[in-house]
């Protein structure tokens, strides 16, 4: 018999829950241009610390600090902030069109822009993404055009997906952006299988793999990491954590582990975590990780710290489940209003610009949203043909599918 | 009688379980605190506390795979899968654990367990949020296969999947959740409140698995469905004004052959609706049913209206469901042949 008493249960718990006062203070943030930068051919090793602090380089002051800055002109920060301007209206036009009820869905990006915008210019044309339906940013950093998303959001007679898909599930393969399956985690294992593919054809393409906090806790997460450190894929693993899963915590994915960057150790992985809100950060941390891959020293583990500040999508309202003013209380800020900051203090943008920037590229936005919309909405207007629900399931059309169109008079 | 939605019906089931029996418990992906993403579990953390009911991370494989390990030890889950779509990887703890135990161990460890899922489409959910996936978990000797279609229903059988010692699935028609959707998707739906299935005792009862109830007696034609199907079966025989036999299945394993045969016998003629793909769906097993048990009293071949054999389409959502339209046609080709 045992003297110790009898067990009991853990569930994780958030700190606060609605009602309360937000509060992150257990989230340690270390100061920007603290952390070093190593070589990227570092032993993963020698990095293990880099796993559980955060790697920054715009300081409250808005000034970029340490052996991460540098990198990018103010002209490519220009573009930056523009690109994640323009998500950022983007999400705003089509989280109102769902509400108009022109689409059935949708998800929008806010406090996150900085991690698939600045991510995306850290790429070569050619390399591939299996991203997650938070990451329009890649789509809309590499020109992607924004008549097809929305018409894609529509699902009308130019959707480039014929209807079939939820919205927002885009697809281009010209674009570098793996079709979006919608169940969670199944892409990121993917990701590493087009990364090995590539080094077995001795071709020069690296894949980047996508995922968010709550979908690590998915099998196919550790299934990915042990095929990427197994065959030293040259694949970069983004893990995107904005806190929270629907309306789980992310203590209830992360469990044990101290980071989410920390599960990499465990596959002697480098595993990197960086300030998601900030992008010159995402960026030197992203290029870094790919050359890595590109050199074929094998995968890199990136935990984004960031916040999401919105809710899940069209379908959920987090007043249920954190309090309200929590995005207000995170410590990391807003992505857009960070580099719009630095910019000013580099004397390469103003608070006038800024303003006139966002009218513009709103009222472009708003341009290419009638243009979608003449095209049809879901439910009105010219849209997909019930044929096309019947095309692409195989090759070519076997006999009792076409016997089925028939039936139903097409 | 109190009135009650197939969401609040389903909620009072696991409520009357739990208060009855300590074993119960409840968990999946944002089914404790905010108590999940449709709503069935809502309160029931806040009543039995996080032991009973808890949020889990986001894997289906360990879901199922926790609720195999403590319904060895002695307790009763009954875990959500937020989505029948995302079953799949749970699917191997499904099929070769929770399946088998009883089988392998010659009883020495049993799953008495429960699954539940949303199911079906008519939400415009897309490829990932309207699979009916029935016919998966038929097929697999050692489950058993449950799908509602009405608030009533939803509670007793639910209590009864709780109490059977064999793991069930159950399958919750989403489109069903606050009111009896028929097909006719342009006309609004009446909700459970005006609805005399949505009459729901309270307390504890049973609906016994395995029991098929007859929804409509009529003597021309016997049209079996299950979950949603049942209210488009409904509304296509008021339609063409004909003298039908609507059989809800209410459990697709074990089948009701009784009640299925003692019906096709009757009206000589048979119709199986469902809303999941045609190739090997349940339909199949049920026309082979019918055919090998009632082929003598048959005037017409059996016929099927399903979905079709694609993926489940966003934007042509209302082509691809088998509406009162296409079950309408179907029942006068049985008529006519
Ligand atoms: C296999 C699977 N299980 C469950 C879901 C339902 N679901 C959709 S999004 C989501 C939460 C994902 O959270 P996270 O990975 O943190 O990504 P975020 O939404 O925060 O970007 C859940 C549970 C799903 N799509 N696929
Ligand atoms: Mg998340």
């Amino acid at each position: 018999m045992s003297d110790q008493g009898p067990l009991s249960f853990h569930v994780p718990a958030p700190a606060v829950r609605p009602g309360g006062t937000p509060d992150f203070s257990d989230v340690k943030i270390s100061r920007a241009g603290l952390v070093r930068r190593p070589e990227v051919d570092v032993a993963p090793e020698d990095i293990r610390d880099l796993a559980y602090s955060i790697i920054r380089v715009l300081n409250r002051e808005g000034e970029a600090v340490g052996p991460w800055a540098n990198l990018l002109s103010n002209e490519e920060l220009l573009e930056g902030l523009r690109h994640m301007m323009t998500l950022r209206a983007f999400d705003a036009r089509m989280q109102m069109a769902q509400r108009q009820g022109k689409t059935s869905f949708y998800m929008q990006h806010m406090g996150e822009e900085a991690v698939s915008c600045a991510f995306r210019k850290a790429l070569e044309p050619g390399d591939m993404n299996f991203p997650t339906y938070r990451q329009a940013g890649l789509l809309i950093a590499s020109g992607y055009p924004m008549l097809d998303m929305m018409c894609q959001i529509y699902s009308n007679e130019l959707d480039p997906l014929k209807g079939r898909q939820l919205p927002v599930m885009y697809s281009s393969r010209e674009h570098g952006f793996f079709s979006i399956s919608g169940n969670l985690a199944t892409q990121f294992v993917q990701a590493v299988g087009w990364a090995m593919a590539s080094a077995m054809k001795r071709d020069t393409k690296v894949a980047a793999g996508w995922i968010g906090d709550g979908s690590t806790a998915e099998s196919d997460f550790h299934a990915a990491l042990v095929f990427a450190s197994t065959y030293k894929a040259p694949v970069v693993l983004n893990i995107v954590n904005n806190q929270w899963a629907i309306s789980t915590f992310q203590g209830i994915a992360r469990g044990g582990s101290g980071t989410f960057a920390a599960r990499g150790l465990g596959f002697g992985m480098p595993a990197l975590r960086v300030d998601g809100n900030d992008y010159l950060a995402v960026h030197a941390v992203g290029r870094w990780a790919v050359e890595r891959a590109r050199r074929n020293l094998g995968p890199t583990l990136i935990e984004y710290v960031t916040y999401r500040v919105g809710a899940h999508s069209t379908s959920d309202d987090p007043a249920a489940y954190r309090p309200k003013a929590e995005s207000d209380a995170w410590p990391l800020g807003d992505p857009v209003l960070r580099l719009k900051h630095y910019l000013i203090r580099q004397g390469a943008w103003s608070e006038d610009r800024h303003k006139q920037a966002e009218a513009e590229i709103l009222a472009s936005v708003i341009a290419v949203q009638k243009e979608a919309e003449s095209h049809g909405t879901l439910h009105s207007g010219p849209h997909p043909s019930a044929r096309d629900m019947f095309e692409g399931v195989y090759e070519e059309t076997p006999s009792h599918l076409r016997r089925q169109r028939q039936q139903a008079g097409i | 009688m109190p009135r009650k939605t197939m969401v609040e019906a389903i909620r009072d089931a696991m409520d009357v379980s739990m208060q009855r029996d300590d074993n119960v418990v409840v968990f999946g992906e944002d089914v404790g605190y905010f108590g999940g993403v449709f709503r069935c579990t809502q309160g029931l953390q806040q009543k039995f506390g996080t032991s009973r009911c808890f949020d889990t991370p986001i894997n289906e494989l360990g879901i199922v795979g926790v609720a195999v390990g403590m319904a060895a030890y002695g307790l009763r889950p009954c875990v959500e899968i937020q989505f029948a779509d995302y079953m799949y990887p749970a699917y191997d703890q499904i099929v070769s654990e929770a399946a088998r135990l009883r089988y392998r161990s010659n009883g020495q460890f049993t799953a008495p367990l429960v699954v539940r899922m949303p199911t079906g489409g008519g939400i415009f959910g897309g490829q990932t949020h309207s699979q009916s996936p029935e016919a998966l978990f038929t097929h697999v000797a050692g489950l058993k296969t449950v799908v509602p279609s009405n608030p009533y229903d939803a509670k007793g059988l639910l209590i009864a999947a709780i109490e059977d010692n064999d793991p069930v699935i159950f399958l919750e028609p989403k489109r069903l959740y606050n009111g009896p959707f028929d097909g006719h998707h342009d006309r609004p739906v009446t909700p459970w409140a005006k609805h005399a299935q949505g009459e729901v005792p309270d307390g504890h009862y049973t609906v016994p698995l395995g029991k098929a109830a007859v929804r409509r007696a009529g003597t021309a034609v016997t049209v079996l469905a299950y979950g949603t199907m049942v209210f488009v079966a409904e509304a296509a025989v008021a339609d063409i004004g004909i003298d039908a036999e609507i059989i809800d299945l209410r459990t697709l394993l074990p089948y009701d052959l009784e009640t299925i045969a003692a019906s096709v016998e009757k009206t000589g003629r048979c119709v199986v609706v469902h809303e999941a793909t045609l190739t090997s769906g349940f339909g199949a097993e049920l026309s082979a049913l019918v055919q090998e048990h009632c082929f003598y009293s048959l005037e017409a071949p059996v016929v099927r209206v399903t979905g079709w054999d694609t993926p489940y389409p966003h934007a042509q959502e209302w082509d691809y469901f088998p509406g009162p339209a296409r079950v309408g046609r179907a029942l006068k080709a049985v008529m006519e042949a």
